[in-house]
């Protein structure tokens, strides 16, 4: 699911053009595998597989295969429905900076969320 | 005129709240059984135009929202400008209670929501015979913060675009983009901090834990409706503050989150008319 995140976000000019603003690098923690994903002006510029000291990230949100796994349901039940939703339940950690998230919170959980959209298809 | 107008009316009253003078703007429909609603922190009156325009509702209650002082239309007292706006658990009940004074009510169901919700379980405990009933929505008497209210109110995060980007999860799965949208509107319109401010009453100033269990349900029936989504006040808060209050009735709303009654009205009114027709049984 997330190695398609680069795809599903450019493909819609209007999540691009919220993200507009925002040129970052944060990580996404899928269980064990970290993915490190590369905005550039909205866009998704790269998402690759691990973490390392030499590819510095702002922001980390790390939740088990489990629970992304329900966050990308096309109609995710209660309680994995949202971000925050998995953090208020302690099935998700952020950690960093928090500033580029907060500044972009609409587009980054939207980002996030576009993985629902393959769900819709199958 | 030939175009669609809605039954409902705006007009505003004056009131004196905290000892100054407060222009505060409020909505109505309907005749019967005065129904006045709380919006939730952050937002406004206008959460309510579904119960406004729902003749299934109004045949029977006079549907009445105010904007809180600071939200809406209502604006804040003069000298707002060198304040941060607090709200407190007593500034809301002064005004929840001289706004029902004002408009000559007689013993009027309270329908709040979230803040809302909290605040009519403080109205029960100590206006019980001024009241006919409360109906909280996404109600409890004390609940686990989930994020730093700091992030609502500075000059390098937008106020209006954090406040709807944090509480748009709570909004249920199901409901409809369009009034899903139209609710997270109303927290994009919110003024500089309000939000915060709310959130202050929500939570460092009511902690009701202590005294809901004092609640006379013969006096002031309660009854506590929480939507299945909603994970700021969840099911398990409600379930648990009404298992303290002798009388209460509580459910859950299955693919409701935490704005019912402007995220999703259409599924809200099966979980809401059963609650006022056991409203009008009890006034008869």
């Amino acid at each position: 699911m997330i190695e398609r995140l680069a795809e599903l976000v450019n493909a819609d000019a209007a999540l691009v053009r919220r993200g507009r603003f925002l040129t970052t690098d944060f990580l996404v923690e899928v269980g064990d595998e970290p993915y490190l994903v590369s905005v550039q002006d909205g866009r998704i510029a790269s998402v690759t597989r691990g973490d390392s000291r030499d590819r510095p990230w702002r922001f980390a949100i790390r939740a088990s295969a489990e629970a992304w796994r329900e966050f990308w349901q096309h109609m995710p039940r209660a309680g994995y429905h949202d971000l925050f939703a998995l953090t208020r339940f302690g099935r998700a950690r952020i950690e960093g900076d928090l500033l580029p998230l907060m500044a972009n919170l609409r587009y980054v959980k939207e980002v996030l969320e576009t993985p629902r959209r393959m769900a819709r298809r199958t | 005129m030939a175009a669609r107008t809605e039954p409902i009316i705006g007009r505003y009253v004056h009131l004196t709240l905290g000892g100054r003078p407060c222009r505060v703007y409020f909505e109505e429909a309907g005749k019967g059984i005065p129904l006045l609603c709380l919006h939730t922190a952050g937002s406004d009156g206008r959460q309510f135009r579904h119960l406004m325009n729902d003749p299934a509702v109004t045949d029977h209650f006079r549907v009445i929202a105010f904007d809180l002082p600071w939200h809406g239309k209502s604006t804040p007292p003069v000298g707002w400008e060198n304040e941060e706006y607090r709200l407190t658990t007593a500034a809301y009940v002064e005004a929840v209670m001289t706004f029902s004074r004002a408009l000559d009510l007689d013993r009027p169901v309270v329908m709040g929501c979230s803040m809302g919700g909290r605040i009519v379980l403080q109205l029960a405990f100590e206006h019980a015979r001024e009241l006919g009933g409360v109906i909280g929505l996404e109600a409890a008497d004390h609940q686990t913060p989930w994020y730093d209210t700091e992030w609502l109110h500075r000059p390098d995060v937008h106020g209006g675009e954090v406040c709807a980007a944090l509480v748009s999860g709570l909004v249920g799965a199901p409901a409809p983009d369009e009034y899903r949208w139209e609710t997270l509107w109303g927290y994009m319109q919110s003024g500089p901090g309000v939000f915060k401010g709310d959130l202050y009453f929500y939570r460092a100033d009511s902690d009701f834990r202590d005294r809901v269990g004092r609640i006379d349900t013969r006096a002031c029936p309660v009854h506590l409706l929480t939507g299945s989504y909603d994970f700021s006040c969840t099911p398990e808060d409600t379930l648990r503050t009404a298992a303290k209050i002798k009388g209460a009735e509580a459910a859950v709303m299955e693919g409701l989150g935490h704005f019912p009654m402007s995220e999703d009205p259409a599924r809200f009114r099966d979980y809401l008319l059963p609650v006022l027709d056991k409203v009008r049984g009890a006034r008869a």
